[in-house]
């Protein structure tokens, strides 16, 4: 064996010990797949994602099991001769035309029924109109006078300057909390307005299963419907790039039950009558 | 014979010095500077990619603010695709289609060298965007209006060099079809033609098709940021969507003009290590053929969130789809081609193996992404970032790699360090996998693509990712040595260097003389 060969083999297993000291200690898919929200969106796309995700292992299974027998098999250090007769196979080749078709075929049904579902923004009982801002989002109920901007907490915001000192471990929630969380009812069909102000940025909550653009000057429809039993507070981010703070302006959802829901915006209109009042 | 008298000037070898290269119209000379000058991008390229990795290292902002960083990973993508993946490919295509074809040279060997030249100088302007007051572009390669009219000075300096290299690669793509049609051989009929050179040719296709909307596309941003137009703004009636339309109209075939001449490449190294010509020669012809009509027709699958008609979504998602079909055949042909073979592990077998297992990967996760509903949540996140790394480094660079393994005997006359390569090739393999698969990890935990700092619970994932980052860039360094060294000498290297090819580059001696095939080679 060569100093050069040996010296691979050992940093094949140096990597792949590295690789494994790496690995997080606990084991959480939340970490490694998407999750299955919260939503009956983001059930579905989780549902769909799955499924794609067991096709491709199963395909990856095949191809890369005769690729490696093939590797294995037909090797030269092993007397393997070249047979230069097999050039051509019409059935093979017809077969591994046609079989793939179906198999997409049978991810584009339940990808469209999905699809139109997602898109039905009809029978909604809030709106909320969402717009993004560089870098905060502002939201106004429509039909009342409430709205209010939602930026960064303070306490993110210290931390991710250039030299803090601060070590983001230490604040909770970092980049993921702001000073004004959207609050929604749960249960409730809640239609999203989403536009922006300066430059496109768009509206993403992973638990929700949805993300759309918030682009000037036009307005894009979303909704979302969280359980009944699961009241929460749910986090996302910007999603689309636009400019430099780009990374710290995130969503903040409050969902409620719709009772408690209730009086929280009868008290913010109280706060804005009050507002508009001393104004 | 009645050019005696002229014979002199077709035989003399290069100019010395710096002239050669200056003045020179030889397809080989060409050819090297091309993959001279795509290897430095290579380097800068990833240079850029090096501090977004050490800052993406821990959460928090230790390395750059948050400005600078949008500035990196806008460069990284701006560099790569533009300075490193395509030149490599005229590269190549300037030094092998004339050799494999039986061609003397490329058909216009003076706009070859301007489109040379063009190029180098689009890259000497891009770069020096960093000077300029406000620093380099920052809104994402897209350049996607509104963001990218904030950019400062830079704005002009870097469409003109986008310009720049448009003109570039046209006059690079109108060479290659030239010299396809009308240069071959006596007898080189375009079904005998060797895959690499078939790739070629429908990409040039594909390159005169789109580079001039994306000409059209940065010249309107030209206009709304100087001329008080509104192509792309809504206040005066435009559409910022309108430029995402017209980009990706350009940017998806773009993707593929990066792909197909890896294919030819990994066509060339697959059937020749194992011994047996390629399976289904015709079939892979004509799956390229398909996937560059798609690439037509699937633009809008970019921007699934941006707000489409549900019957746009529709017809994006199946036409997107359809692709995995002509994709599915060169990959099962390819794997046919190794059934029965007589298979070695030489460092160009092992980039184009590698290349066949890792590309597949980022197959499935394109297969994934077309399917528009799950695209709402993968859209814009680092599953995007780690599907398009996979088919573009493991795919198109690794592809590019096999290629050089190929073929660097047939430029240097030299046989390279093979432990050296296989350590390199190893090396890379292992790395580029720690660097890119925990990416789908953070993609589908909900971790943005374009952030400088981020959440807590992404850290580890992100740490591993940085560690092999920094492990695939250095290995790169070993592969700069390996090519230096072999320039220099090593082992001669005989016409036909491996042990089974095909193919008219393998008749001319290594190195390949300065003037090949002046006299027509005879194909049956």
């Amino acid at each position: 064996m060569t100093i050069a060969n040996r010296f691979m083999k050992r940093s094949v297993v140096a990597g792949a010990g590295a690789m494994l000291a790496a690995l997080p200690a606990r084991a959480d898919w939340s970490l490694i797949n998407m999750s299955e929200g919260v939503s009956v969106l983001s059930r579905e796309i989780y549902d769909m994602h799955m499924i794609m995700f067991w096709i491709c292992t199963a395909i990856a299974v095949v191809t890369f099991g005769a690729m490696i027998l093939a590797m294995i098999r037909f090797r030269k250090s092993r007397g393997a001769v070249a047979d230069h007769k097999l050039l051509h196979n019409a059935r093979l080749e017809a077969a591994w035309t046609i079989v793939p078709v179906i198999i997409l075929i049978a991810m584009a049904i339940p990808s469209v029924e999905k699809l139109v579902r997602i898109e039905d923004t009809s029978g909604s009982g809030l709106t909320v109109k969402v717009t993004g801002h560089q870098w905060y989002w502002q939201y106004e109920y429509l039909g009342t006078d409430v709205t209010f901007y939602s930026r960064l907490a303070r306490s993110s915001d210290f931390a991710r300057q250039k030299g803090s000192g601060i070590d983001p471990r230490s604040v909770e929630n970092y980049l993921l909390e702001v000073d004004n969380p959207l609050v929604i009812p749960t249960g409730v069909k809640v239609r999203l307005l989403l536009t922006a102000n300066d430059v496109i940025h768009a509206w993403w909550v992973p638990d929700f299963g949805m993300k759309r653009d918030a682009v000037p000057g036009f307005i894009n429809e979303m909704w979302i419907s969280v359980d009944e039993d699961k009241p929460g507070t749910y986090r996302g981010q910007c999603a689309e790039l636009c400019g430099a703070d780009h990374g710290f302006m995130p969503v903040v959802v409050e969902a409620k039950p719709e009772a408690e829901f209730a009086a929280w915006l009868l008290n913010q209109k109280k706060v804005a009558t009050s507002v508009a009042a001393t104004e | 014979m009645a050019h005696a008298g002229h014979h002199d000037d077709h035989a003399h070898g290069p100019r010395k010095g710096i002239a050669r290269w200056l003045t020179t119209t030889n397809h080989k000379d060409i050819g090297t500077m091309y993959l001279v000058f795509s290897l430095l991008m290579f380097l800068v390229g990833g240079a850029f990619a090096f501090v977004v990795r050490a800052e993406l290292f821990q959460p928090g902002l230790q390395l750059v603010n948050p400005a600078f960083f949008n500035q990196m990973t806008t460069m990284h993508a701006l560099v790569m695709v533009f300075g490193a993946v395509m030149p490599a490919t005229v590269g190549l295509a300037n030094w092998m289609i004339p050799l494999q074809i039986g061609a003397p040279d490329m058909a216009l060997p003076r706009m070859n060298l301007f489109s040379f030249w063009l190029l180098a100088f689009a890259f000497l302007l891009l770069l020096s965007t960093f000077l300029m007051p406000g620093g380099a572009p920052a809104s994402g390669w897209t350049l996607y209006p509104p963001l990218v009219l904030q950019t400062g000075e830079a704005f002009p300096l870097a469409i003109f060099a986008i310009h720049l290299m448009g003109a570039s690669s046209i006059m690079g793509a109108i060479n290659v079809i030239v010299t396809i049609v009308n240069m071959r051989a006596p007898g080189m009929t375009l079904l005998k033609m060797p895959l690499f050179t078939w790739s070629w040719l429908i990409t040039a296709y594909l390159l005169i098709a789109v580079m001039p909307v994306f000409a059209g596309a940065v010249t309107m941003l030209l206009t709304d940021y100087f001329f008080q137009t509104s192509f792309f703004n809504a206040a005066g009636g435009g559409d910022p969507v309108l430029y995402q339309h017209v980009f990706w109209f350009f940017g998806h075939p773009e993707v593929y003009i990066m792909i197909l001449p890896a294919f030819g490449i990994v066509s060339e190294v697959i059937s020749t290590f194992s011994r047996k010509p390629i399976f289904g020669y015709e079939a892979m012809v004509y799956a390229i053929a398909s996937i560059a009509f798609l690439s037509f027709i699937v633009w809008a699958h970019h921007m699934f969130t941006v707000g489409m008609p549900l019957s746009g979504q529709m017809f994006f998602m199946l036409a997107t789809m359809l692709i995995a079909v002509p994709t599915g055949v060169k990959i099962f042909n390819w794997t046919a081609t190794l059934w029965r073979g007589s298979i070695t592990f030489e460092p160009p077998m092992l980039f184009a193996l590698a290349f066949l297992f890792l590309f597949t990967i980022g197959g499935f996760s394109g297969l994934m992404l077309a399917i528009v509903p799950v695209d709402f949540q993968y859209h814009d996140t680092y599953f995007v970032v780690a599907h398009f790394h996979y088919v573009l480094v493991p795919g198109s660079v690794f592809a590019l790699m096999a290629a050089v393994y190929y073929w660097l005997p047939k430029w240097t006359g030299h046989m390279y360090d093979m432990r050296l390569a296989k350590l390199h090739f190893w090396l890379s393999a292992i790395f580029v996998n720690v660097l890119f698969f925990p990416q789908h990890f953070l993609g589908l935990a909900g971790m943005p693509r374009r952030i400088p700092d981020y959440a807590a619970q992404f850290a580890d994932w992100n740490m591993v990712s940085s560690i092999g980052a920094f492990g695939f860039g250095l290995s790169q360094l070993l592969f700069v040595w390996l090519i230096v060294k072999c320039a220099r000498g090593g082992e001669r290297a005989t016409a036909g260097v491996w042990e089974y090819q095909h193919g008219l580059e393998w008749t001319v001696p290594s190195p390949a003389p300065y003037h090949t095939f002046d006299k027509a080679p005879e194909v049956r």
